[in-house]
């Protein structure tokens, strides 16, 4: 080493680099950070712990065996999938469309999106039974759908797959979104040029990657229209072995006074919630790959 | 044989303005230039991958510029490889030949032709994720051949590759262009790679293609080279009227 590099730096030079800086620990930031995270993780654990605390085996198994809140099970299982399948339907070909093309009003219809997302449970219920019954041309969509495929919508389990079809879709077009977003666009392209139409590119190249995708999709959706309540009542209504399912049990149980079969089917839908959760994961962690 | 007549391709800020360009039909020719002065895009605009802002491409004296992509029949080898990360060796080699609705038989026998003729063969129940970058390289030159186009189109087929690998694919496109005689346009901004495989040169510069000779240029193997300086030496005639010295200074 030369030996003017070893001198102190002259005193009409600023001493800007080369000597050594002790830095401050680093444990206060982590302190501070996982304090403030673990205050809200507490409080989730809380919850779960005092939903299960209150209850029992045999609070569970007395609800299970309730032909009304068995009619909810069934009815939950069955609406949720119908609109899981629905949403899903709706997502694959908008979400795709949506992150691969720039159109003009894609922003407009990015923020039509939203507005299940944004909009109050309450009002999207109310919109739904204001559409049904609001009169055109002399008659109503409620009367045109009875007369032509012979179903009542309204207050009938027609309206509790919808109510949670428009809000549950919102979800499951954003995870497909995602999902098209991390694939490679290029392939495509060059599925084109050997002879693929753009709907043989999606089908043989874009789909096959998005499958994962797509299962975290259907899986967000499921569990959004499993959680769903608001809409539900207001459209659908909340009437025992008709329209009843798990989110209007809760409410019904608790609206009568039956703390304990609520918190027992409350515990339920958390459990189907933790399985499709662990789906999600699974599905959604390896999106891309 | 293709054509560009005229070409302009814009792509955002950057355009690309009356481009002209000729290789005859079973022609090889290269297209030089630096690192994004636009080959890739030329390319692109060819293939019908990008919209042309005037201009017209000709193949086979057709004039395709209004074709679809899936019409031009152009196999496209991209720089990235683009693999389908779904689908087998096999499929991608097929995929070409599927879509033209050839006979089974008939797709089996031309997969295992060209497989056999990259050296992939042993790796067609393959999917992407398992392939090396020579071996995608491959790959995706059979997916371009296999559905015998009417035009071969290379972008840096050999970047990326180490000093081994590239020689074999400069082997391999020679033997290839050899046996299919399909007109071919090759981008790269190596001069070693054009002198080697090449029979017509072209050399992208401020926005401009212009016809250039052979470059002069070092080994990429000795044998790649040994056919570039003497075997084909011979059957080289770039347009002396307009021909000059390739100015790439790109390594």
């Amino acid at each position: 080493m030369p030996a003017e590099s070893s001198r102190p730096p002259s005193a009409s030079k600023p001493h800007l680099s080369g000597s050594p800086h002790r830095t401050r620990s680093d444990w206060p930031f982590f302190l501070i950070s996982g304090g403030i995270g673990g205050g809200y993780i507490l409080l989730l654990v809380a919850l779960l712990t005092a939903d299960v605390a209150s209850t029992s085996w045999s609070d569970i198994t007395a609800a299970l065996t309730k032909p009304e809140i068995l009619f909810a099970v069934r009815m939950t299982l069955i609406s949720c999938t119908l609109a899981a399948v629905l949403s899903l339907w709706v997502a694959v070909p908008l979400g795709y469309l949506l992150e691969r093309f720039s159109f003009r009003g894609r922003g407009l219809i990015d923020a039509v999106l939203d507005i299940p997302v944004v909009l109050p449970p309450l009002v999207l219920g109310l919109s739904l039974l204001i559409l049904f019954h609001l009169p055109i041309a002399g008659t109503t969509l409620e009367a045109t759908v009875q007369k032509t495929l012979g179903i009542q919508v309204t207050y009938a389990p027609v309206a509790v797959v919808l109510a949670q079809f428009v809000v549950s879709a919102a979800f499951a077009i954003h995870s497909m979104r995602l999902t098209f977003s991390r694939i490679d666009p290029r392939p495509e392209a060059i599925a084109m040029t050997l002879g693929c139409r753009r709907s043989q590119a999606f089908w043989k190249v874009a789909f096959p990657q998005a499958w994962r995708g797509a299962i975290a999709a259907f899986s967000i959706a499921w569990a959004r229209a499993l959680g769903e309540f608001g809409p539900i009542l207001v459209f659908a209504g909340a009437t025992r072995m008709k329209t009843e399912v798990l989110s209007t049990t809760v409410f019904l149980e608790l609206s009568v006074g039956r703390l304990e079969a609520a918190v027992a089917v409350s515990l339920l839908m958390v459990t189907a919630a933790v399985v499709v959760l662990g789906i999600v994961r699974l599905a959604g962690g390896r999106v891309a790959g | 044989m293709i054509e560009l007549r005229d070409l302009s391709v814009t792509s955002g800020s950057f355009q690309l303005t009356n481009l002209a360009l000729v290789v005859p039909t079973g022609g090889y020719g290269v297209l030089m230039g630096s690192t994004g002065s636009g080959k890739t895009t030329i390319l692109e605009a060819i293939c019908g991958l990008r919209t042309i802002a005037s201009g017209r491409v000709l193949l086979g004296g057709v004039d395709v510029t209004s074709w679809s992509v899936g019409s031009r029949g152009i196999g496209y080898v991209p720089q990235d490889a683009a693999l389908f990360p779904t689908l087998s060796v096999w499929e991608h080699l097929a995929l070409g030949l599927k879509l033209r609705r050839v006979g089974r038989v008939e797709i089996a026998n031309r997969v295992a032709e060209v497989a056999e003729a990259l050296g992939i063969a042993h790796l067609l129940k393959r999917t992407p994720h398992h392939l090396s970058g020579g071996e995608a390289r491959r790959v995706a030159i059979g997916r371009a051949i296999a559905f015998h186009p009417q035009l071969l189109l290379l972008d840096e087929p050999l970047s990326a590759l180490d000093e081994d690998h590239r020689g074999r694919l400069v082997e391999l496109l020679q033997s290839l262009h050899r046996s299919e005689r399909v007109t071919t346009l090759h981008v790269t901004h190596y001069r070693d790679e054009a002198a080697a495989v090449g029979e017509h040169f072209f050399q992208l510069t401020h926005n401009q293609i212009v016809v250039c000779e052979r470059p002069q240029a070092g080994h990429i193997t000795r044998h790649g080279m040994a056919n570039a300086s003497e075997g084909n030496e011979g059957n080289i005639e770039p347009d002396t009227t307009t021909a000059q010295p390739c100015t790439d200074r790109e390594p």
